[in-house]
């Protein structure tokens, strides 16, 4: 044999080595952050320190960091929903669009005077509606044709978006925008209420995290939809109606992402706007798979997430350093995390080793 | 009408670098979706290097490395870590894009050199230039885009004709038996995915060098997610391809080109049209199993030897 690297199943590994590996890798992805940033002739610990403070540093940045960790989360937990089933959907940002569209659409045709209660009721249904309606799409090709979901759910989104362009440059343009291409800001009584500073959606977000934790192990839609992940032959053996969960799975993810739309148009937009999903669709995949597809690690990895997006965007200012560190930082944290995986899984050793032990 | 066709012809060529390469890469089967990333990474680097060096080549040079480096970041994950493809290939998108406005950010609004422009400059190709309504469109084109001709006829030749070209559908049709047969799979996958990411990185350049020669941080616009499309939408074959950009270029422009002559076209639901085309094409070609419009069978399945 020529390959001196022998690669071998790792049976046992401590949950503590587990955590160890999976730190070391983030410290790893840090030192190597501060050594891009050291090249490129700035100071990585005021950077770092900075991002920090942009975080965490007054009690209205820290606000903003959970602002920004709601809509994360929601989303993380409807793609969870999806990939406990081992279905792809990569199209929480069509679906996070779809919602704002639904929500955005009731919130344009009530009349000023109806209670608030109601108008914000009757947009989240409608927002559920049209991101559910969005996932469904894909999720009933694959149930009934097999279509591949990965391409279906990815075209999905720019359908969505390129929808939402042409409603903001055309048809829903302001009529009092001064020919602005932007859409109407919604009227008070469309707007989330605000608890403890923070738009309601956070104590929405912890609902969801719970209900979906209970969904996932709790229930028998739960419980089969991880059964249809694992194995679609060990589903049909026992039973199980595939179609039908597929297509359920996929409404309660879509419906998730919807909420996310109805959040970001109603709280954070006050209208809506092509971009309104702003890429938490993506970086909720990263999310979901980072927290191994368990709705409690997802929140503190959400969190964190947020917290490293909320101090891009304050060193932008503060700094005048472009906010896009904050995404290189992400990206190279995702890379080493996903690189340790294997050494967590597998053990690697020099083949010569081995002989001597024998 | 020609005057159009040839703008379509520009249009599409960075869709055809970028499609022609996401296409190699998926051949051997692996699914990258960082060619967003990777398009802005040649598209910042070739900027980059060409306004401080004012070297055409380097330029070139510079996009063919940007776009190899972020694939080999993905290949090294996915090929010999294992990871997870689609979360690789998304998380290099994020990465190429932060990437790309990080570095391109003190250049905001700087121009390309006067010299690299001239460089590339139109050039009517003798003979061929001259041929009606053909050489107006297809050969009276930038320098570049004769490049883009060239890849894709070699890419053709090679995937159809070569030995090593019908080996790499071996690897991404069937990798275990491809691998018994003796073929060094992990080499294929490498090679094929660097080729696959340098010519998203030309695909990229093309956009920052040529099409809008100032450096803008959107330049690359949602185009490496068309591509994913296209190579859908072409069937995996390098010829098709070429038609395809072309066709999903003009799409790109269509809208503006119809406002010009006082049609009230949005150019957003132009914009719609590749992607809802790519859907249709997917649903269809797995109702039909038609053998050649399918995807590669070991797409998307990371090859593990021991684990067969």
């Amino acid at each position: 044999m020529t390959n001196p690297i022998r690669i071998t199943k790792r049976a046992d590994l401590s949950r503590r080595n587990e955590i160890l590996i999976r730190l070391l890798a983030v410290v790893l992805s840090i030192v190597c952050a501060g050594l891009a940033l050291m090249i490129m002739g700035l100071d990585p610990i005021k950077i770092f320190s900075s991002i920090i403070e942009g975080c965490a540093g007054t009690e209205l940045r820290i606000k903003q960091t959970i602002v920004k960790a709601i809509p994360l989360t929601i989303a993380s937990l409807g793609i969870i929903v999806a990939f406990k089933m081992n279905f792809w959907n990569i199209g929480a940002e069509g679906q996070i669009t779809m919602g704002a569209f639904g929500a955005t659409l009731v919130a344009l045709n009530v009349p000023p005077t109806t209670p608030t209660a109601v108008t914000l009721l009757l947009m989240f249904i409608c927002a559920v509606i049209c991101g559910a309606i969005w996932a469904f799409i894909p999720a009933i090709f694959k149930a009934k044709l097999g279509t591949n979901e990965t391409i279906f759910t990815l075209m999905m989104n720019y359908v969505a978006i390129k929808f939402v362009t042409y409603l903001q440059y055309g048809p829903w343009i302001d009529p009092n925008g001064g020919g602005f291409p932007r859409i109407a800001q919604f009227t008070e009584n469309c707007i989330l209420p605000s608890v403890l500073g923070v738009n309601i959606g956070w104590i929405f977000a912890i609902i969801c995290v719970v209900l979906v934790y209970l969904f996932i192990n709790h229930t028998k839609t739960g419980y089969e939809i991880t059964v249809v992940g694992q194995s679609y032959e060990t589903a049909r053996y026992a039973g199980m109606n595939i179609s039908k969960i597929i297509v359920i799975a996929m409404l309660i993810s879509g419906g998730l992402c919807g909420t996310v739309g109805m959040i970001q148009a109603s709280a954070v937009e006050k209208t809506l706007v092509a971009t309104i999903a702003n890429g938490y669709g993506f970086t909720a995949i990263i999310t979901a798979w980072l927290s191994k597809l368990n709705p409690i690690t997802c929140v503190f990895i959400c969190v964190a997430f947020a917290a490293l997006i909320q101090g891009g965007a304050y060193i932008q200012i503060a700094l005048g350093v472009s906010s896009a560190v904050s995404s290189v930082v992400q990206g190279l944290i995702l890379f080493f995390v996903l690189g340790s995986e294997f050494f967590i899984q597998y053990k690697v050793s020099l083949k010569h080793k081995d002989k001597e032990v024998a | 009408m020609t005057a159009f066709l040839a703008s379509c012809v520009v249009a599409g060529i960075p869709l055809l670098f970028a499609t022609v390469g996401e296409l190699i890469t998926e051949k051997s089967g692996n699914l990258n979706l960082g060619v967003e990333g990777m398009m802005l990474m040649g598209a910042v680097m070739g900027f980059l290097v060409s306004y401080n060096t004012s070297n055409p080549y380097f330029t070139i040079l510079a996009a063919v490395l940007a776009g190899a480096g972020g694939a080999l970041i993905y290949a090294f994950l996915t090929v010999s870590l294992r990871a997870n493809q689609v979360v690789t290939g998304l998380t290099l998108t994020i990465f190429g894009t932060g990437f790309a406005k990080f570095l391109g950010q003190p250049y905001l609004g700087s121009a390309v050199p006067g010299n690299v422009s001239e460089f590339f400059a139109k050039t009517s190709i003798p003979v061929l230039g001259d041929i009606p309504f053909i050489g107006p469109i297809f050969f009276q084109q930038d320098k570049f885009t004769y490049l883009a001709y060239i890849m894709c006829a070699i890419a053709a030749v090679y995937m159809y004709k070569t030995r090593i070209g019908l080996n790499l559908k071996a690897v991404g049709e069937n990798t275990s038996a491809a691998d018994a047969s003796g073929i060094n799979v992990k080499l294929y996958k490498y090679v094929h995915i660097l080729i696959g990411g340098a010519l998203c990185g030309l695909g990229g350049a093309y956009l920052s060098i040529i099409r809008i020669p100032i450096w803008q941080e959107d330049v690359v616009n949602g185009r490496g997610w068309i591509a994913v499309a296209l190579v859908i939408f072409v069937a995996w074959n390098p010829i098709k391809a070429f038609f395809g950009a072309i066709l999903f270029g003009g799409l790109s422009i269509m809208g503006m080109k119809l406002q010009v002559l006082g049609l009230d076209f949005s150019q957003y639901l132009f914009d719609m049209i590749p992607y809802v085309a790519t859907i249709i094409i997917v649903v269809f070609s797995t109702h039909k199993k038609k053998k050649e419009s399918q995807p590669p069978q070991d797409l998307g399945n990371n090859y593990f030897r021991e684990e067969r």
